[in-house]
């Protein structure tokens, strides 16, 4: 029997990567539909892990699931074989979980293919939260709309409903990812939704919900309150403003996070946001770019 | 050896006393504005304690003590800790003293932590090379580009990036040395390729720089 705990960052044991370290062509045949630069990042163990997705031990189709996620394996026959592993009831933990359902959803939001967003919709309803927040992330990553209406469904019952899940370490939807994504993917017609979620109890929710609403009204008063995040007393909540900001490219918040005590791969992570974010309209040699690269050599 | 200081016993106590992140920090701060040698072992230690904020004070101290702080900081590297070991290497980089060149060198290709390593790798760009240093050593630049040369094709972008800031400084710094005109080559052929092969637009950018900040202040051609 396999046990996994029902934790949402469980990944497999590095140590246990051997078993698919075999040397295995793979048949030319087999990607032709795939473009010439993703063929060639397809590593020769892609197929094993595709088998593996069926493997009679199920530890092993639920790290064949994140091994193709981590590898980024953007092939026809993974993406199928991952979002046939949407519907696996093999794989259980004790408290009705589905471990498997989980990876394949992380998965697929790396791989990129938009094929697996019906899927994946269907996955937020599933009764485990854990594929929900996988499912919502996934969906976020892949960047259609088309689960806009989907993702708005589950923060039906407003600020009133979105509480502990009882006796478990987490509210009964997952908030943060739902949100996070609304704003991600532009949908304007979530805000009056959203925002009442700017003052929830939870920290976290609170991020989200700035984060989104600066994303889909550009009004620096939820960015800022980002920013004075970064001096919250608990260093996660400080890491969780930082890839916050990151993610919107809030350039006026460049001091504020190379000052943050935070450790320096998180500033940096969240500084190459913000250029990120610079770059898409201005080139390397504006002012704003000198800068924001001069405080993250500060960081290295 | 370092003398003890009286006067800054009761800071270092302050620091094993404090209850919360926020007081050890001003604890940290208060015992480096002293500037004394003696605080320079505590400084070490709190590298040590998994406290960003405080780290970066403590960093920022030793790197005022200068090289006085190097015997120690090398001495004291904490293999196990790499939060530690990244800010210890974050302190000899900025001090910049050649003393730290073979630490830096095997740390910038080898050491398993992302952090550790760009704090080594920009430090190989920073060192204050001396004449004599070199005497019997000519191989020192040699083995400080190939070294570069050989992190700037990590798969990390922030271990590329961090090469070519220490690309850069090293240019920068030996613009009038005839002796590495080949390596300085071979680093400006680095930084364009990077420029405008990298997938990554941030270290792309950071090439650009780099080589627009060396062209508006001349180096050895």
């Amino acid at each position: 029997m396999l046990h996994v705990m029902d934790s949402p960052s469980k990944q497999p044991d590095l140590a246990n990567v051997q078993f698919l370290a075999t040397e295995q062509a793979i048949p030319p045949e087999a990607h032709e539909a795939i473009p010439p630069e993703a063929h060639e990042a397809i590593p020769p163990e892609a197929h094993e892990a595709i088998a593996n997705l069926r493997h009679e031990d199920l530890s092993i189709r639920y790290y064949a699931a994140w091994w193709l996620g981590k590898f980024r394996v953007r092939d026809v026959v993974a993406v199928d074989a991952l979002i046939a592993a949407l519907d696996d009831d093999a794989n259980r933990t004790a408290m009705g979980g589905y471990p498997l359902r989980r990876n394949a959803a992380r998965a697929l939001g790396k791989l990129g293919d938009k094929r697996a967003v019906a899927a994946l919709i269907r996955c937020l309803d599933c009764s485990d939260f854990y594929v929900r927040e996988a499912a919502a992330q996934a969906l976020e990553a892949l960047g259609d709309a088309s689960c806009i209406s989907a993702l708005l469904s589950l923060l039906d019952g407003g600020v009133d409903a979105a509480q502990f899940a009882p006796g478990l370490p987490h509210l009964v939807q997952p908030y943060e990812a739902v949100i996070e994504a609304l704003g991600t993917l532009h949908a304007t017609e979530a805000v009056e939704q959203i925002r009442p979620f700017a003052d929830h109890g939870v920290e976290r929710v609170r991020y989200a919900a700035m984060r989104s609403l600066y994303q889909l009204t550009h009004d620096p008063y939820y960015a800022e309150h980002l920013v004075g995040a970064l001096s919250s007393s608990e260093v996660q909540l400080r890491r969780s403003a930082l890839a916050d900001l990151g993610a919107i490219g809030y350039v006026p918040a460049a001091s504020a996070i190379a000052q943050a005590p935070v450790e320096n791969s998180f500033k940096l992570l969240a500084l190459k946001g913000l250029l990120g974010h610079h770059l898409s309209e201005n080139d390397a040699h504006s002012e704003a770019a000198i800068r924001l690269m001069t405080l993250m050599d500060t960081l290295l | 050896m370092i003398a003890t200081d009286p006067a800054i016993e009761p800071l270092i106590t302050a620091i094993a006393q404090a209850d919360s992140p926020a007081t050890l920090i001003g604890a940290v701060r208060a015992l480096a504005q002293t500037a004394s040698l003696s605080a320079i072992p505590t400084l070490i230690e709190v590298l040590g304690y998994n406290n960003p904020g405080a780290a970066s004070v403590a960093v920022a101290g030793l790197v005022q003590m200068g090289e006085a702080a190097v015997p120690l900081l090398l001495e004291q590297i904490d293999d196990y800790n790499y939060g530690a070991r990244a800010s210890s290497l974050r302190a000899l980089a900025a001090i910049a003293d050649p003393r730290a060149f073979e630490v830096l060198l095997e740390a910038a290709a080898t050491d398993f932590a992302p952090s550790v390593r760009r704090a080594a790798i920009k430090g190989l760009g920073t060192l204050r090379w001396q004449p004599r240093d070199l005497d019997g050593q000519p191989s020192i630049h040699d083995r400080t580009v190939s070294t570069l040369l050989l992190v700037s094709h990590d798969s990390d972008w922030t271990i590329r990036y961090a090469a070519i800031a220490a690309f850069q400084s090293w240019i920068f710094t030996l613009q009038n040395c005839s002796e590495t005109t080949d390596l300085t080559r071979q680093a400006l052929e680095r930084l364009e390729h990077l420029r405008q092969t990298d997938e990554d637009e941030v270290v792309r950018a950071r090439a650009s720089m780099a080589q627009h900040q060396l062209t508006i202040v001349p180096y050895a051609q």
